[in-house]
């Protein structure tokens, strides 16, 4: 009996702060088109994140130096609210803010064929209304929707998820408190189509094993919230699941519509038409 | 990490050679460049570094000092890093604010080390929520030749290694100098070794030229327990899982033999 009790006790020691298991995410829930004036947004809530990603281009550069004569150019800029922490936080872009641009550039990037836009810019502008710890993966989430919901041809969707550890054990997607308690965080931006890996920073202390076992949970919650970016998508251009499973006939146009952004070579043609 | 601009002829052939396993300076993929470190060459400093890899040659300057802590931790010093892009190390570079290179450099450094707790942050409190000892250390690149973090990196271990810093004698809240100095007690050491990729080859110490061709780089630091404490991807490519796996071993086997030759430095 003791034995057994003993036994609860140290479970209960690894129990998450919010009861959810090691390996489940925070609900995650994407919404498109959700600023008029873009020409692609999306809204991502992961957790009590709260974030608006808004997708301007391709469109000419300013200033004209930083553009490409060979390629466009994509521009992230990731700023945090003044009240989306505690205790309030400056409006003026820190260090952290332009590293995470950076790194969801170097992100987003390889899903896009910026080939095709020279002197041309894509600009993403991120907002995180409300942090609640994985701002950049659920930012990057928000960023890849928003591109798509912009109509810009991509080779895949870029789905994003952080694991970390805490108390000795590997955990999918920390939250504040697990973040800034736990012993390591490791964000993950990935490529399900692709299988590529385009986001990996680390902070922490870990055996390379832990770190190899975090990245793998990692994929596995990117190819989930794949899945949540890919609903959010087809709610936003008219392909609810009824009309997919219960007729075909009528279907077949805008199926076709749906899939485009996500089928790189079908979208390749479509802008190509669109640009002629 | 600058406009460095490489010419279409040597961009292919750097390619080519990579891909055949070999280098444009006749080094293998995973050798490193001759490096050679000194330590505490300036007096006026707490602790300083010299390195040379190759032709990047930085200096790390430590400077320690007291200082109010921040709010959210008044019991523990304060650690800080800063890199600067001299204009002498570079012919595109310009003096002006940092570039992004500058910035991820100095972060991703001071992650490594700050997530190893190389420090006792709160060995470095004199009184809870006033004083604090707050310890810089500055990276001055004065010529770029590539892998910066790389040099970076063991640099300012190197120069943490060596710091002392000056004593105080704490009595009744009082804060006084005792004189005399006292070395930093460093707990880890912490090395950050940079996977290039090409295509599908990795290799390490990219020159200038081979960072401007290279599609992409994966940082590791790992602490002397081959703990990975930090690690940073760059570049608009994708890593798989097992090139990943790859550089981490890699890494692993690299940093051991950097940090040799970094604790043996004088």
């Amino acid at each position: 009996m003791s034995k057994t009790k003993r036994k609860r006790k140290s479970s209960k020691k690894f129990e998450r702060i919010d009861g959810r298991k090691v390996d489940e995410m925070r609900p995650v829930t994407i919404e498109t088109g959700v600023i008029p004036n873009a020409d692609g947004s999306a809204y991502i809530e992961m957790g009590r994140n709260k974030i608006i990603a808004g997708v301007y281009g391709p469109r000419e550069m300013h200033p004209k130096r930083l553009s490409k004569p060979n390629r466009g150019v994509l521009r992230v800029r990731y700023h945090m609210a003044p009240f989306s922490v505690d205790p309030r936080r400056s409006p003026a872009p820190s260090r952290r803010d332009k590293e995470i641009g950076q790194v969801m550039v170097d992100a987003i990037e390889p899903a896009l064929f910026l080939e095709r836009y020279p002197r041309s810019v894509i600009d993403v502008y991120v907002e995180i209304i409300q942090a609640d710890g994985g701002t950049r993966c659920a930012a990057v989430n928000a960023a890849a929707v928003a591109l798509v919901d912009a109509g810009i041809p991509m080779k895949d969707l870029v789905a994003a998820c952080a694991a970390g550890k805490m108390n000795g054990k590997v955990l999918l997607d920390l939250g504040d408190h697990e973040d800034k308690e736990g012993e390591a965080d490791v964000p993950i931006a990935y490529m399900p189509k692709l299988d590529e890996i385009t986001l990996l920073q680390m902070d922490g202390i870990m055996t390379a094993d832990e770190t190899v076992e975090a990245i793998e949970m990692a994929v596995k919650g990117c190819k989930d919230i794949y899945e949540i970016q890919r609903e959010a998508l087809k709610k936003k251009y008219g392909m609810t699941e009824e009309a997919e499973a219960s007729e075909e006939k009528p279907a077949e146009a805008p199926a076709d519509e749906v899939k485009e952004p996500k089928a790189a070579d079908e979208a390749e043609e479509k802008s190509e038409e669109a640009s002629e | 990490m600058s406009n460095n601009i490489v010419s279409r002829l040597k961009r292919k052939k750097i390619q080519e050679v990579i891909s055949t396993g070999k280098r444009m300076d006749g080094r293998e993929l995973f050798d490193f460049r001759e490096m050679t470190l000194r330590t505490n060459f300036l007096e006026k400093s707490e602790g300083s570094a010299e390195i040379r890899l190759g032709k990047t040659h930085v200096i790390v300057g430590v400077k320690a000092g007291l200082g109010t802590p921040f709010d959210d931790t008044p019991n523990k010093g304060v650690l800080m890093c800063n890199a600067e892009f001299t204009p002498v190390a570079h012919p595109t570079w310009e003096p002006g604010p940092p570039p992004y290179g500058a910035i991820e450099l100095s972060r991703v450094v001071d992650r490594g080390l700050r997530s190893a707790e190389i420090l006792d942050l709160e060995e470095l409190c004199l009184v809870s929520g006033k004083k604090v000892y707050i310890v810089f250390f500055d990276l001055y690149v004065l010529n770029w030749d590539g892998n910066l973090i790389d040099a970076c990196g063991a640099a300012a271990l190197a120069a943490l290694r060596n710091a002392e810093i000056p004593g105080y004698k704490v009595t009744k809240g009082e804060v006084k100098a005792t004189g005399k100095t006292k070395k930093l007690k460093l707990r880890a050491e912490p090395i950050p070794i940079t996977c290039y990729k090409i295509d599908d080859h990795l290799f390490l110490d990219a020159t200038a030229d081979e960072e401007e061709v290279a599609d992409g780089r994966l940082t590791v630091t790992l602490d002397a327990k081959n703990n990975v404490t930090t690690m940073q991807k760059a570049g608009a490519t994708g890593f798989t899982v097992d090139e990943i796996k790859k550089c981490i071993n890699i890494a692993t086997e690299k940093a051991a033999e950097i940090r040799s030759l970094t604790v043996a430095s004088k």
